[in-house]
């Protein structure tokens, strides 16, 4: 008997430490992928050039990502601001002050909403923040715009990030002690005090971590700004102008133009510089955590 | 005869030098009681936590609530400066008078009400800051400056609890980097330095040792000559040692209360006899 559950846990060990080598080499192996089939522009290019040149014209052997890198950027730190203070707001209202039965209501909302996929946000960015833009916006501000622009495909993309970040934080919230809450108003802490001092104080970590999350899937999001950022190479600071995300630029043209040398692996550095971008945002954010784990 | 500037002991035999008459005339003597509670009810959807509360607080004296787990003294503490306002299936009712004003009514300054009534919960909770700024907080939030006054404040309460000598090298680290019964001293100190009238005490030595226990009664007795106290405590020979007035609580109701001497030696009911043969 005593053997039989020492090779039953010797074999669960096992089994425990093969997925998850399994597991950690999935990233492992992207990248030596990637970085193969990148190898031939990464040959014949700068690093510096690829990243900070803005010319790009293929048939000319010409691949500078800025525009890219660019619009990835803008729309994703577009969606950031709309998104997140929202989302702490509501996280902070719906946890805190309102009613138990709003909650309980807004739980399975909440998840549908992020259940949703991508591409119905995108529909629906088409048919409602475009036009909006175009005869709303546009117009509003002097300027005209076809709709299809950075601030359309920011929108969709804060809209897609809400669910998702505000589920996080809800879920942080709800692992404050009631008892620290209860000392902070207890010392005569009015109730936004409270949410200061202890929701906001001990919950960093989590809200830095919900945040990072956000960012991250705001930054590799295709399909839905795909289908309303325009799509059209523009290094300009106006949001009404349409912008070409790296995700967007690897969805619209791999598999095709495949003629075209290095084309292939111009798009595969992109991937590349996704995955990298990603990798330090994260970085980033768990630097933060950590900092913030100490008080 | 001014009882509050005499020591429990001197307080006892003086109790029983005098004739039961004279007692309930200097009882009677005393100003109004400091706490009101008139007709308390809390509930959840589930049944009653509370039945019927009706209890009075005598000024600058120390009553301790006695009674076995479950039976929601903690509840009554928590409703005493409406935390229970925080948990939102808890239904409240009734009357509860702090010199004289019912603080369950709504449009309450709430804020200031609570700093009146130091809480000491029953599992310590130091806020996610240093040990320093944990004693402070009330301080700050009473719109105290000074930088002098406070660190002066934060370190007489820390000595005052007892944690001084402990903590004085480490003051900027985190104060849950404290053992549990350095907490509880913490919390002690921390709820003591924003100077509340009524303290409100759930098991405030649970985790300590002999001789930390020691200071804290100490303490309390000491703090009885400016403070009203309220103190839970499941150990008997604490109730005695410190309570003027006891309480004794079953299932969410007051069964009987009256001087320890006679609660704690002679029981009435059987519930309460029962309760302090098996605490033996
Ligand atoms: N927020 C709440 N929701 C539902 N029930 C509660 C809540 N708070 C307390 N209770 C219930 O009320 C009863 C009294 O709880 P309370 O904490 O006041 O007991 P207590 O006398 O302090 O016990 P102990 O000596 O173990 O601390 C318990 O049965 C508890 O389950
Ligand atoms: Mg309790």
């Amino acid at each position: 008997m005593n053997k039989k559950r020492k090779i039953a846990d010797i074999l669960v060990n096992i089994w425990m430490r093969i997925g998850l080598y399994l597991l950690l080499s999935i990233p492992v192996f992207i990248v030596i992928g990637l970085f193969w089939k990148a190898g031939p522009l990464l040959k014949s290019q700068s690093l510096a050039n690829l990243l900070f040149s803005s010319r790009w014209s293929p048939m000319k052997g010409e691949f500078g990502f800025l525009p890219f890198i660019f619009s990835s950027a803008y729309v994703t730190v577009l969606a950031f601001l709309l998104s997140a203070p929202l989302c702490l707001f509501a996280a902070i209202y719906l946890t805190q002050f309102s009613k138990q039965r709003l909650l309980n209501f807004m739980l399975p909302v909440i998840d549908i909403l992020a259940g949703i996929p991508s591409v119905v946000y995108g529909v629906w960015g088409i048919l409602v923040i475009v036009p909006l833009v175009s005869d709303g916006i546009a117009p509003f501000f002097g300027t005209s715009s076809s709709g299809y622009s950075l601030l359309a495909g920011g929108t969709v993309l804060a809209v897609m990030c809400i669910p998702y970040m505000l589920n996080m934080l809800i879920e942080v919230f709800h692992t404050i002690p009631v008892g620290m809450k209860e000392a902070s108003l207890s010392l005569g802490a009015t109730s936004w005090e409270m949410v200061k001092h202890v929701i906001l104080r001990k919950g960093f970590p989590g809200i830095i971590s919900a945040f990072g999350l956000g960012i991250s899937k705001a930054f590799g999001e295709t399909i839905a700004v795909l289908m309303v950022v325009g799509n059209t190479l523009n290094i300009s600071l106006s949001p009404l102008k349409p912008g070409y995300p790296l995700p967007a630029l690897i969805a619209n043209n791999y598999g095709e133009m495949m003629s075209i040398p290095d084309y292939d692996s111009a798009l595969m550095f992109a991937a590349l510089l996704l995955f990298v971008v990603i990798l330090i945002i994260n970085l980033f954010f768990r630097y933060f955590i950590h900092k913030g784990e100490k008080v | 005869m001014n009882s509050m500037t005499l020591s429990y002991q001197s307080q006892l035999t003086a109790r029983r030098a005098v004739s039961q008459n004279e007692i309930k005339v200097s009882e009677l003597k005393e100003a109004a009681p400091i706490v009101e509670i008139k007709g308390l009810n809390v509930r959840t959807k589930d049944g009653e936590i509370l039945k019927n509360i009706n209890l009075e607080i005598p000024k600058n004296k120390i009553v301790v609530l006695l009674g076995p787990s479950g039976c929601g003294k903690t509840t009554l503490l928590k409703s005493l400066n409406r935390l229970t306002d925080l948990h939102k299936e808890l239904k409240v009712s009734g009357q509860i008078l702090i010199d004289g004003q019912d603080i369950t009514k709504a449009g309450q300054n709430l804020a200031n009400m609570r700093q009146k009534m130091g809480l000491l919960s029953q599992r310590p909770f130091p806020l996610p800051a240093s040990i320093y700024k944990n004693v402070a907080y009330g301080l700050k939030l009473k719109g105290i400056r000074s930088k002098k006054l406070i660190s002066h404040s934060v370190e007489t309460n820390l000595k005052r609890v007892g944690l001084w000598n402990e903590v004085q090298d480490r003051l900027k680290s985190p104060a849950n980097s404290l053992s549990i019964g350095q907490q509880q001293r913490l919390c002690l100190a921390r709820g003591l330095a924003v100077k509340p009238t009524i303290i409100l005490a759930d098991e405030p030595t649970s985790a300590l040792d002999p001789i930390s226990t020691k200071i804290i009664e100490n303490l309390f007795k000491d703090l009885k000559k400016h403070y009203t106290i309220i103190l839970v405590t499941h150990v008997l020979r604490q109730a005695l040692r410190l309570a003027d007035h006891v309480v004794f609580m079953y299932y969410g109701e007051i069964i009987e209360q009256g001087h320890p001497d006679d609660i704690l030696k002679n029981p009435k009911t059987k519930i309460l006899k029962k309760y302090l043969i098996d605490g033996n």
